[in-house]
C-alpha cells in the first residue's frame, strides 16, 4: 500500500502539525536529532535497569526482552478523548450487562439478536457461571479496549479485551520515563496524568469485595509465576497497589475462604486479581492438570465469598465471533446507538461470508476466533502467494474458527530514527476499571506501534514497540 | 507476609553472600599461587573443598589447577555456588519477592546481575582477574548498601539478615573445617614459612588479615586466629558475631509475630555456647569436632526457620 494513503496523527495529510501536536512539533523542531537519539538510548538503559521486560516463550537466549520504547509521544486532544471515552464507557457497560444476561435469563438470545449457537457451542462460555452472580454484580473489573484510527474522526474498536488485558505497566513506565527525560515538555503543556492508575485499581477492586470482607479488603494478584511473559507487570501492579503477589501454591481453601500462606498462617483473601486464564483457575472445575490454580476456588466463588477479577467466563464477551455483534449488543442493553464503530467483520462460519473471504483473501486480515497476541493471523496484503494458499486450506478446513476484516488503513504517528521522523502505524489500548458506582478510564492508555516500515502488526510478540500517550487538558 | 516471600528473601541474601564468599576464596587462591609454594594443586583443591563443591568439581575436571578452578568457581553454571549461579539465584529470588523490595534494592540487584553476566561472559584472562573480583565485590556491596539505606526495619529485613548471617556462619565454619589441621598445635612448626602462608590464607578468606594484625600487632598464632574467627564478637565474619545477629533478628520476629519459635531457642542455644566459651576449651575437646557440630547445627537451624515461617507448603 502507498504510504500517502494513511492518516498521520502528527502531520495530517500535509506537512504542518495538526492541532494537538502544534506545541510539541515546535519544540521538536528546535531540538537536535543527536540529542534526542541519546535520550532514546538513555530510556533503553532505564528500562533495562528497572527490569521492564517480557519473556518470550520458546526463546531461550532472549528469555527476557525489552519492548522497544519510542520517545515521540502520541497526542490526543481533549475533544478527541472526550468522545472516545464516552464510547468506551458505553461499550464496557454493555459488555457487563451482556455477561450478566448471558449467564442468567439470556434475553438477548430469546430476542433473537444473536444466534444461540454462538453461545452454547462456544468454549469461552462457562456453564459453571450460569446462575452465579459475582460480588457487586461486576464481571469485567478491568477491560482493555483496542482502538484504531483511520482518519480525523474515524475511530474503530478492534477488540474488547475482557479477560485479563495486559500492558498497563508499560503505559505507566513510559510516562515515568518521559517525565524523567523531558520534564520541560510537561512544563510547557498540561498532559493529563496516568500515574494514579494503581490507586484507582486498588479502590475499584476493593469496592467489588464480597460482603464477608471485614474492614479494609485484602487484595492479592495471582500470577502463574516468574516465567510468565507478563510477570514484570504482575509484580509491578501488586507492588504499586500494596497487594500481595501470590501463586497457586500459596493459596488454599480454608474454612470456606480462599486463603494465602503467610509467615503467620493462612489469611483469607477478599479480592483476587487473577492473571491466570479461566481454564487454569481451578483444577477441580476446569483443567485437572493445572498447577497454577487453586483447588476449590470456584466453590468459594459461587458461595459469594471471594471476588475474582475478571469474573470467570468473561471471555465470551471478547470472542471475535461475538465481537461482530457488538453494535447489536450495545443497542440491546443501552438503548443507544454505539458511539464507537466496529470494524466490518465477515464470520467465516457463514457460507456466503466464507466464499467472499476466500475470494478476497489477499485484501483481508483473517484472525482466529479465540486467538490473541497476533499469533495465527493472516495479513493478506503482506502475505506471499504460498502463505495465502496455505491459509486458504486452513480456513476451508475449519471456517468457524475464523473471522475476516478489511485491512484497515491504520493511522500513523512518527517514530524517531537516525535520519529523523518516520511514520509508523499505531493502535491504542485504554484501560477501563469498573466498580458498582464508577467507571474509570485511563486518560490515554498504551499506544503500540509497529516499528517495521509498512507493518500493520503492533503486537510486542511480533516486534512492536510502545509510545507514551498524551491526552491534553483543555 | 507470604511464607514464600520470607523464603525468597532468605535465599536471595544467602545467594548474595555466597557470591561474595566465592569471589573471596578465588582471591585467596590466587594469592597463594603467587607465593609459588610447591603445593599449589593442594591449595586449589582445598579452595574447592571450602566452597563445598568438591564432588561437582571432580565430576567435571580431574586436576586442580588455577585456570580450571577459577573458571569453575566464577563461571560454571553446573556449579551451584559459582558466582554466576549465585548471582542468578540472587536475582531470581529478588524477582520472586520484588514487591517486598525497594526500587533501589531491586535495581542494584538487577544491574549487579547484568554487570557480572557481561564481565563473566568469557573465560577471564588472568591479568583481568583482580579487576573482575573487584567488580564482584562492588556489585554485591551495592545491593547490601541499598538494603541498608532504603529498607524498613521490619520482618522483611529480618529474613534478609537471617539469610545473610546463616550463610556467612556456614562459610566461616567451612574454612575452619578444611583448614583446621594447620591450626592444631601438634602439626604446627611454629614460625615456618609454610604455616605463615596457611594462616594468612585463612585470614584472607574472611577478609580479616588487616583487622587481625591491627588487633594483635603482628603476633600471628593459630590459637588467636581460631579465637578471632570463632569467638570474637567484634569480627563481622566470626561465628559468634553471626549468631548474635541471627538471634537478634529471630527475637525481633518473635516479638513482632507474638509467638515463641523453635528456631529462636535453637539459635539461642548455639549463641550461648559461643558466648561462654574459651578457645582453649575448644582446642582441648577437639577443634574439628567442634566445627563439625557447628556446621550441623547451623544447617538444622536453617531447616527449622523454613518450617517455623512456612517457606514451603
Amino acid at each position: 500500500m502507498d504510504a500517502a494513503r494513511f492518516f498521520d496523527e502528527m502531520l495530517g495529510e500535509g506537512d504542518t502539525a495538526r492541532g494537538p501536536y502544534e506545541d510539541y512539533k515546535a519544540w521538536f523542531d528546535g531540538e537536535e536529532n543527536a540529542r534526542l537519539l541519546q535520550r532514546s538510548a538513555d530510556a533503553e538503559a532505564i528500562f533495562r535497569r528497572t527490569g521492564i521486560t517480557f519473556n518470550v516463550y520458546g526463546d531461550e537466549d532472549a528469555a527476557e526482552r525489552l519492548i522497544p520504547f519510542d520517545i515521540i509521544p502520541r497526542i490526543l486532544s481533549d475533544r478527541e478523548w472526550t468522545r472516545l471515552s464516552r464510547g468506551i464507557e458505553q461499550r464496557v457497560r454493555a459488555i457487563n450487562a451482556f455477561l450478566h444476561d448471558i449467564y442468567h435469563r439470556q434475553e438477548i438470545l430469546r430476542a433473537g439478536r444473536i444466534p444461540a449457537r454462538l453461545i452454547d457451542q462456544n468454549e469461552a462460555f462457562l456453564p459453571e457461571m450460569v446462575g452465579a452472580t459475582p460480588p457487586a454484580n461486576v464481571y469485567t473489573h478491568i477491560v482493555g479496549v483496542d482502538i484504531v484510527r483511520t482518519g480525523e474522526d474515524d475511530f474503530f474498536v478492534l477488540e474488547d479485551n475482557a479477560r485479563t488485558p495486559s500492558g498497563v505497566s508499560y503505559m505507566l513506565e513510559n510516562r515515568e520515563t518521559m517525565l524523567q527525560m523531558f520534564p520541560e515538555l510537561f512544563a510547557r503543556q498540561k498532559v493529563r496524568p496516568v500515574g494514579d492508575y494503581p490507586k484507582h485499581l486498588r479502590r475499584s477492586l476493593a469496592a467489588c469485595a464480597p460482603s464477608c470482607a471485614a474492614g479494609r479488603p485484602v487484595v492479592a494478584v495471582l500470577t502463574p509465576g516468574i516465567h510468565n511473559s507478563a510477570y514484570f507487570e504482575h509484580s509491578f501492579l501488586a507492588d504499586q497497589m500494596g497487594a500481595e503477589l501470590v501463586e497457586g501454591h500459596d493459596l488454599r481453601v480454608v474454612d470456606g475462604r480462599v486463603a494465602m500462606r503467610t509467615t503467620r498462617g493462612y489469611q483469607p483473601i477478599d479480592v483476587l486479581y487473577r492473571r491466570v486464564d479461566d481454564a487454569f483457575l481451578d483444577p477441580l472445575t476446569f483443567r485437572p492438570d493445572s498447577v497454577i490454580g487453586v483447588s476449590g476456588i470456584m466453590d468459594v466463588y459461587r458461595a459469594g465469598r471471594i471476588t475474582i477479577a475478571n469474573a470467570p467466563g468473561t471471555g465470551i464477551a471478547d470472542d471475535k465471533a461475538i465481537y461482530s455483534y457488538m453494535p447489536e449488543i450495545v443497542e440491546f442493553y443501552t438503548g443507544e446507538q454505539a458511539i464507537l464503530k466496529n470494524v466490518p467483520t465477515w464470520r467465516c462460519s457463514e457460507p456466503d461470508s466464507l466464499a467472499y473471504v476466500l475470494e478476497h483473501l489477499a485484501e483481508l486480515v483473517v484472525k482466529e476466533v479465540h486467538g490473541s497476541g497476533g499469533y495465527g493471523m493472516l495479513v493478506g496484503p503482506a502475505a506471499s502467494r504460498k502463505e495465502l494458499a496455505a491459509f486458504s486450506a486452513k480456513l476451508g478446513a475449519n471456517p468457524a474458527n475464523y473471522i475476516a476484516q478489511p485491512t484497515l488503513a491504520l493511522s500513523t504517528v512518527p517514530i524517531l530514527k537516525r535520519a529523523g521522523l518516520a511514520p509508523r502505524h499505531v493502535d491504542l489500548r485504554p484501560f477501563v476499571l469498573m466498580s458498582p458506582n464508577k467507571i474509570y478510564i485511563t486518560p490515554g492508555g498504551l499506544t503500540r506501534v509497529a516499528l517495521k516500515k509498512g507493518s500493520l502488526v503492533v503486537n510486542s510478540s511480533q516486534g512492536g514497540g510502545t509510545k507514551d500517550t498524551w491526552v491534553l487538558e483543555e | 507476609m507470604l511464607g514464600k516471600t520470607a523464603g525468597g528473601l532468605f535465599w536471595m541474601f544467602r545467594y548474595l553472600e555466597r557470591a561474595e564468599n566465592t569471589a573471596r576464596l578465588v582471591d585467596a587462591g590466587l594469592r597463594i599461587a603467587l607465593t609459588r609454594s610447591s603445593s599449589e594443586e593442594d591449595e586449589w583443591a582445598s579452595i574447592v573443598a571450602t566452597s563445598g563443591v568438591r564432588g561437582a568439581y571432580l565430576a567435571r575436571h580431574k586436576a586442580f589447577d588455577a585456570e580450571r578452578v577459577v573458571d569453575f568457581l566464577l563461571r560454571d553454571r553446573s556449579n551451584p555456588s559459582s558466582v554466576l549461579s549465585t548471582m542468578e539465584g540472587t536475582r531470581t529470588n529478588a524477582r520472586l519477592v520484588r514487591t517486598a523490595l525497594t526500587r533501589e534494592v531491586w535495581e542494584a540487584t538487577n544491574v549487579g546481575w547484568m554487570t557480572l553476566r557481561d564481565v563473566l561472559a568469557e573465560p577471564p584472562a588472568s591479568r583481568d582477574l583482580p579487576r573482575i573480583l573487584d567488580t564482584i565485590r562492588q556489585q554485591t556491596a551495592l545491593v547490601r548498601g541499598t538494603m541498608n539505606g532504603t529498607m524498613l526495619r521490619n520482618d522483611i529485613y529480618d529474613f534478609a539478615r537471617i539469610g545473610t548471617y546463616l550463610e556467612r556462619a556456614d562459610n566461616t565454619a567451612r574454612i575452619l573445617d578444611v583448614k583446621y589441621y594447620v591450626l592444631l598445635p601438634s602439626a604446627a612448626q611454629i614460625g615456618s614459612s609454610l604455616d605463615n602462608v596457611q594462616w594468612e590464607t585463612i585470614l584472607r578468606c574472611v577478609s580479616a588479615q588487616r583487622a587481625y594484625h591491627w588487633l594483635n600487632q603482628g603476633d600471628v598464632n593459630p590459637q588467636t586466629i581460631a579465637d578471632f574467627l570463632i569467638l570474637d564478637r567484634r569480627m563481622p565474619r566470626s561465628l559468634a558475631f553471626c549468631y548474635d545477629r541471627i538471634f537478634d533478628n529471630l527475637k525481633h520476629l518473635s516479638e513482632e509475630y507474638e509467638q515463641e519459635y523453635e528456631s529462636l531457642s535453637v539459635a539461642a542455644q548455639t549463641r550461648t555456647n559461643l558466648k561462654g566459651q574459651r578457645i582453649e576449651t575448644i582446642f582441648d575437646s577437639g577443634l574439628h569436632e567442634f566445627i563439625e557440630r557447628f556446621v550441623d547445627k547451623n544447617n538444622a537451624l536453617g531447616h527449622q526457620i523454613e518450617r517455623d515461617f512456612r517457606f514451603y507448603e
